[in-house]
């Protein structure tokens, strides 16, 4: 009893998340997440302060927990000053510290985020590029993206000398030394381990499922069972 | 301790009159280039004021961060990193192209000094990785933050005001403020959370008219692994569609936000909305930086106007604006690169 409250009281996230929750529900009442999934972040409050390990372990293991989109409106409206969003963000790292993620289908997602931030972070220093926004994949950018995505050596050189060249400038090529720094962090803060960490558990849940990385990736990206909303 | 603010004055800031150390966003910079040119220009070459650019900052990790795949530890450091750089090149003002960033920095200044152990653990992965060290910003603020502290000498310089050309009446302007501008620490924003001022300060300057329609504080949709998980963008998509239908009744003749993800959702999903329910959405969606642009008079195609999906003619014949329409898909130099093909007929599974 309290395994895993006194794991996440470790967090100091989780630690300035959770005061006490008086169970109003105005985290609820204000949740874009909770207007489209069946999702209630008073709930989920109300169990973690419980401090009950099974039902603490059955929220790692859910797709409950992955439903948030961290906007933190949430935050400004909690009339005790908690901040669910950073109870939900306490809640997922211990998910991915014992591979719990991998039991729920919103969970599995993480393989898809680690490997295309965790590439896009490694290779090239930022979070998102326009090389790597492909229409295929997002066909909701439109045709004006795509023409953009096919010719954006032209389109770019209107706004900048240095598109994926070195020197300032909007999309620029990270110099290698700033790039080995930025890799160095990662391995001296645990940033490298936690994307490791994530791989490791999705790859042995896609061996679990008979698939290969590949299938495994273009099912875990694009898979939705539709019994996640209200 | 004041129980309760009564008007966005309460919410606000000390703002430095200059030099700053100015960090890009990734999502601005991918879709908004012209944005982040358009704030160059304007506060360095019309306003004359100091903003450092140093091309060996990367990414702050916000989106890695709030997709729960990047550590707190790894973004405290990555933070520690940018503000080593800023303290090299000698500034202590630090200004964030993007609101996530801005969230970022400002949960990792509290956290620091709640507790200074987190700082301590930053500066030694920091000295360990890269040798470096650094000061903290004195003064952190918002690209947003900046051009609402100079939107009178904007005013002032412009060559148009936000008024309909044709009637003189002002246009009505709906805006969107980024949920990790305003809500994080609603008292490091103008207006904080619930009175939001920042766009509506320039608006209101640039002679335009504020709507304050219902759902102007709920969130775009972004929601990070809500969007860029394609299994989850119901969700997102369907943000932007509860606030379409709040601000549709006012007919608002643009928006503005002032997050680089909020301003290409609420350009993109009025496409994708159109596709899927036959609706009828076309109500440019602006960053302030092109707001600003046009009035100052920078040429559409050079403020990137071309690149949204939202056709911005109409509001560019409202403004009066003098453009060149064959000039629009244009590469550098007048080269021709085709152009998109129209909604209608897009297939991108056949891409």
């Amino acid at each position: 009893m309290g395994k895993y409250f006194d794991e996440l009281m470790q967090d100091h996230r989780f630690r300035e998340g959770l005061n006490a929750c008086m169970n109003c529900g105005a985290c609820t009442a204000v949740c874009p997440a909770a207007e489209y999934y069946n999702y209630d972040p008073r709930q989920i409050v109300d169990d973690v302060q419980a401090r009950d390990d099974e039902s603490i372990e059955a929220l790692m293991k859910s797709d409950t927990i992955w439903y948030c989109g961290e906007c933190m409106s949430c935050r400004p409206r909690c009339p005790r000053g908690n901040t669910p969003a950073y109870v939900i963000q306490a809640l997922r790292k211990l998910s991915q510290k014992y591979g719990f993620f991998t039991e729920s289908e919103k969970g599995r997602q993480q393989y898809a985020l680690g490997k295309v931030l965790g590439g896009n972070m490694m290779e090239l220093g930022y979070c998102v590029h326009p090389t790597r926004v492909a229409p295929r994949m997002h066909p909701e950018q439109g045709p004006v993206w795509a023409w953009v995505h096919e010719h954006d050596d032209d389109v770019f050189a209107r706004f900048t000398e240095n598109y994926k060249k070195q020197g300032p400038g909007p999309a620029r090529a990270i110099d290698p030394e700033s790039m080995a720094e930025f890799r160095r962090i990662f391995d001296v803060s645990g940033g490298t381990e936690f994307l490791d960490n994530i791989e490791r558990h999705s790859l042995k849940k896609a061996e679990e499922l008979g698939m290969t990385p590949e299938e495994y990736m273009e099912y875990v990206y694009t898979y939705n069972s539709g019994t996640h909303t209200l | 301790m004041k129980y309760r603010y009564a008007n966005w004055q309460e919410y606000s800031k000390y703002i430095a009159d200059d030099h700053y150390y100015y960090a890009r966003s990734c999502i601005r910079q991918n879709f908004f280039p012209g944005s982040e040119k358009a704030f160059l220009d304007i506060l360095r070459n019309d306003l004359g004021m100091d903003i450092t650019e140093d091309p060996r900052h990367t990414t702050c990790t916000g989106i890695g961060y709030h997709s729960d795949v990047v550590p707190l530890e790894t973004t405290m450091a990555i933070v520690a990193r940018q503000f080593a750089l800023m303290t090299e090149c000698g500034y202590e003002n630090y200004v964030a192209s993007c609101i996530t960033s801005f969230g970022i920095y400002s949960e990792v200044l509290d956290m620091w000094h709640h507790f200074p152990e987190l700082e301590a653990k930053a500066r030694e992965n920091l000295f360990k990785a890269t040798g470096r060290e650094f000061h903290k910003p004195k003064i952190l603020v918002h690209t947003s933050d900046l051009m609402f502290h100079v939107r009178e000498k904007i005013a002032e310089k412009g060559v148009r005001r936000l008024v309909n050309a044709a009637t003189g009446e002002p246009l009505k302007v709906v805006d969107h403020i980024g949920c990790h501008y305003a809500k994080v620490f609603p008292k490091k924003g103008i207006g904080g959370a619930e009175f939001p001022y920042v766009l509506a300060g320039m608006v209101e300057a640039w002679g335009g008219q504020s709507v304050d329609y219902p759902e102007r504080r709920h969130c775009c949709g972004f929601g990070f692994r809500n969007y860029l998980v394609q299994a989850n963008r119901g969700y997102s998509i369907a943000n932007s569609k509860k606030k379409f239908e709040s601000m549709a009744p006012y007919q608002p003749d643009f928006i503005v936000s002032n997050c680089p993800g909020c301003a290409m959702f609420l350009d993109r999903w009025q496409f994708t909305l159109n596709a899927m329910t036959g609706s009828n959405y076309a109500i440019p969606s602006l960053t302030y930086e092109e707001m600003a642009g046009l009035v100052m008079g920078i040429d559409p195609w050079d403020l990137g106007l071309q690149m949204h999906q939202v056709p911005v003619e109409p509001l560019l014949d409202k403004l009066g604006v003098q453009y060149d329409p064959a000039a629009k898909y244009l590469g550098k130099n007048g080269k021709f690169i085709g152009q998109p093909v129209a909604p209608a007929i897009y297939n991108p599974a056949a891409l």
